[in-house]
């Protein structure tokens, strides 16, 4: 019984310790008051504000833009090295893994910086810029969504459908398919969520001339905080939660990867 | 046959790789050990031992071990007690302790510097209980509450994996032979959650080692650590040899502190993913 009632407290800490943030920085969304304590009564006029600032508005465009472009186009080619990996013998396999991780556990300052070097030599650093950048973070979460869902698919009934006269495409779309369909989303959905995310890679390859969510952020919180931001933080934690459910608990649901 | 044409289906992955993450990883080396000139010189990379450079560095390890043990203090417990819950809604609360990573990195820090401000919630709520109150914005102890909070999901995530992927079995056998709760921890739980635990460690260190991001906005200006310096050798200095010359010890110090870790977890680490 105390047990519990400890484990139970532990929980409720942690908890709070998680959510206090998030929850204050709400209630201050809609505070008709600059104070951070006191309460000056309901309003939505910073939701209003923060439509009007066209800087963050345009920030929040080119964010949205460069994450779901560089989650599709970070699927397409995942997808195919995936597939490309798979059919390799294992000591290539191991290889190509070693070679995938590196991004993934390298300092982000340190992908940031070194494509930046490379970046400045042959073009201006924008918008492209950032979409590759962003690509090369997100091919990886891409292949270790997929490569698993390869490797429980049947091979054999690839090869049935081959023997009984099946098109290499048409046994590709009617049975591989299915089956790493799932891996495939929450790869996108995966890869779309560190673009969203990412600060420090953004920060080194955007140049002078735009701006993502984060960097916009960065800026402005260098200048100061403003009520507006809490307005965006509310808002975009609504939108993390939906995603976040839909992944969860949606059609593409797959409990092994994500727990 | 077949199988070579899919083989080839990698092809421009490993190209883009080559192009994105290697070619850069070679600038970095050539700008490390290059003058401005273009001449070959190592003071780009032992300017690491300058006092301000060696401080930061210091100072970085430091805050990053310490974010890196109260993470796995918290997880620990949390992870074991997210798995003895037997109920259905398991899935639920372990998703309610991963939510807070996918609210963006910016707006938590954001989150932070207002709860910590002099004139900030955490302090009213203790001044008017009667508490001194908690001075701690610009100081290393923000960087670190705030990395803390940063990271805390993944050091949770791989532990509360590999925890979930011991057999009851195992487990009901110790019992079965005699064994007590301690020796049921000490003998099974934890040998078998280590790879979760290197993960973790991986996956809070390198971030908390290396980030710019946190010190910078929490810092007040007044916590310098090695990716501040980095940082503003590139966007202030424009010193670029001297950034990439202190980037390449912090990638040594990365690798290394990587290659440490992975010496002590076994072959198939419990990823996050």
């Amino acid at each position: 019984m105390i047990k519990k009632t400890t484990e139970r407290m532990y929980l409720f800490i942690i908890f709070l310790f998680l959510y206090l943030p998030i929850v204050v920085l709400m209630i201050l969304s809609f505070n008709n008051s600059k104070s951070k304590v006191q309460w000056g009564g309901f309003t939505l006029g910073w939701y209003r504000k923060l439509f009007d600032n066209a800087a963050l508005m345009e920030a929040f465009g080119t964010t949205i833009v460069i994450s779901l472009a560089s989650a599709l186009i970070a699927t397409m080619l995942g997808t195919m090295a995936a597939l490309g990996i798979d059919a390799m013998k294992k000591r290539s396999q191991t290889v190509m893994l070693g070679a995938t991780n590196i991004p993934l556990l390298n300092a982000d300052i340190v992908t940031g910086i070194s494509m930046m070097l490379l970046f400045v030599r042959f073009t201006r650093l924008g918008m492209g810029t950032v979409l590759i950048a962003h690509i090369t973070f997100n091919i990886p979460y891409v292949i270790l969504n997929v490569l698993p869902k390869l490797k429980q698919s049947s091979h054999t009934a690839y090869e049935a459908a081959l023997d009984l006269g099946a098109t290499p495409l048409y046994a590709f779309r009617k049975i591989v398919w299915p089956q790493i369909l799932p891996g495939i989303l929450s790869g996108f959905l995966m890869a779309m969520t560190m673009s969203l995310d990412d600060f420090s890679v953004t920060y080194f390859t955007k140049g002078a001339g735009i701006n993502t969510l984060s960097t916009m952020i960065y800026t402005e919180m260098r200048k100061g905080i403003r009520p507006e931001m809490y307005a965006l933080s509310t808002l975009l934690f609504l939108i993390a939660l939906a995603l976040l459910l839909f992944m969860n608990f949606g059609p593409a649901s797959q409990k092994e990867q994500q727990h | 046959m077949r199988n070579l044409k899919r083989q080839l289906l990698a092809g421009p992955y490993i190209l883009w790789m080559a192009g994105f993450i290697l070619l850069p990883v070679i600038m970095i080396l050539y700008y490390a050990f290059t003058t401005t000139g273009g001449s070959f010189t190592l003071l780009n990379v032992s300017s690491i031992a300058f006092s301000v450079h060696i401080k930061a560095l210091l100072l970085s390890l430091k805050l990053a071990l310490m974010c890196t043990l109260i993470c796995l203090i918290l997880s620990y417990p949390l992870a074991m007690i997210l798995n003895n819950m037997k109920s259905k809604s398991q899935g639920f609360i372990v998703f309610i302790f991963i939510l807070p990573m996918w609210m963006n990195f910016m707006l938590r820090i954001l989150a932070w510097r207002m709860l910590l401000s002099n004139n900030g919630v955490i302090n009213s709520f203790l001044r008017t209980l009667g508490f001194p109150g908690l001075e701690i914005l610009n100081t290393p102890a923000a960087v670190v509450f705030c990395m803390v909070y940063d990271f805390l999901p993944f050091m949770i995530l791989p532990i509360y994996n590999s925890m979930a992927r011991i057999q009851n079995d195992i487990i009901e056998a110790a019992k079965d032979l005699g064994a007590g709760n301690i020796t049921i921890f000490l003998k099974i739980i934890v040998p078998l959650t280590m790879s979760g635990v290197v993960s973790g460690i991986i996956m809070v260190f390198v971030p908390a080692l290396t980030s710019f991001a946190i010190s910078d906005l929490l810092g007040g200006g007044k916590v310098l650590l090695i990716g501040n310096v980095i940082e503003q050798a590139f966007m202030q200095e424009y010193n670029w040899n001297l950034g990439s010359g202190l980037s390449f010890v912090l990638m040594i110090f990365v690798i290394a502190s990587m290659a440490l870790m992975n010496s002590w977890g076994d072959e198939n680490n419990t990823g996050v993913w």
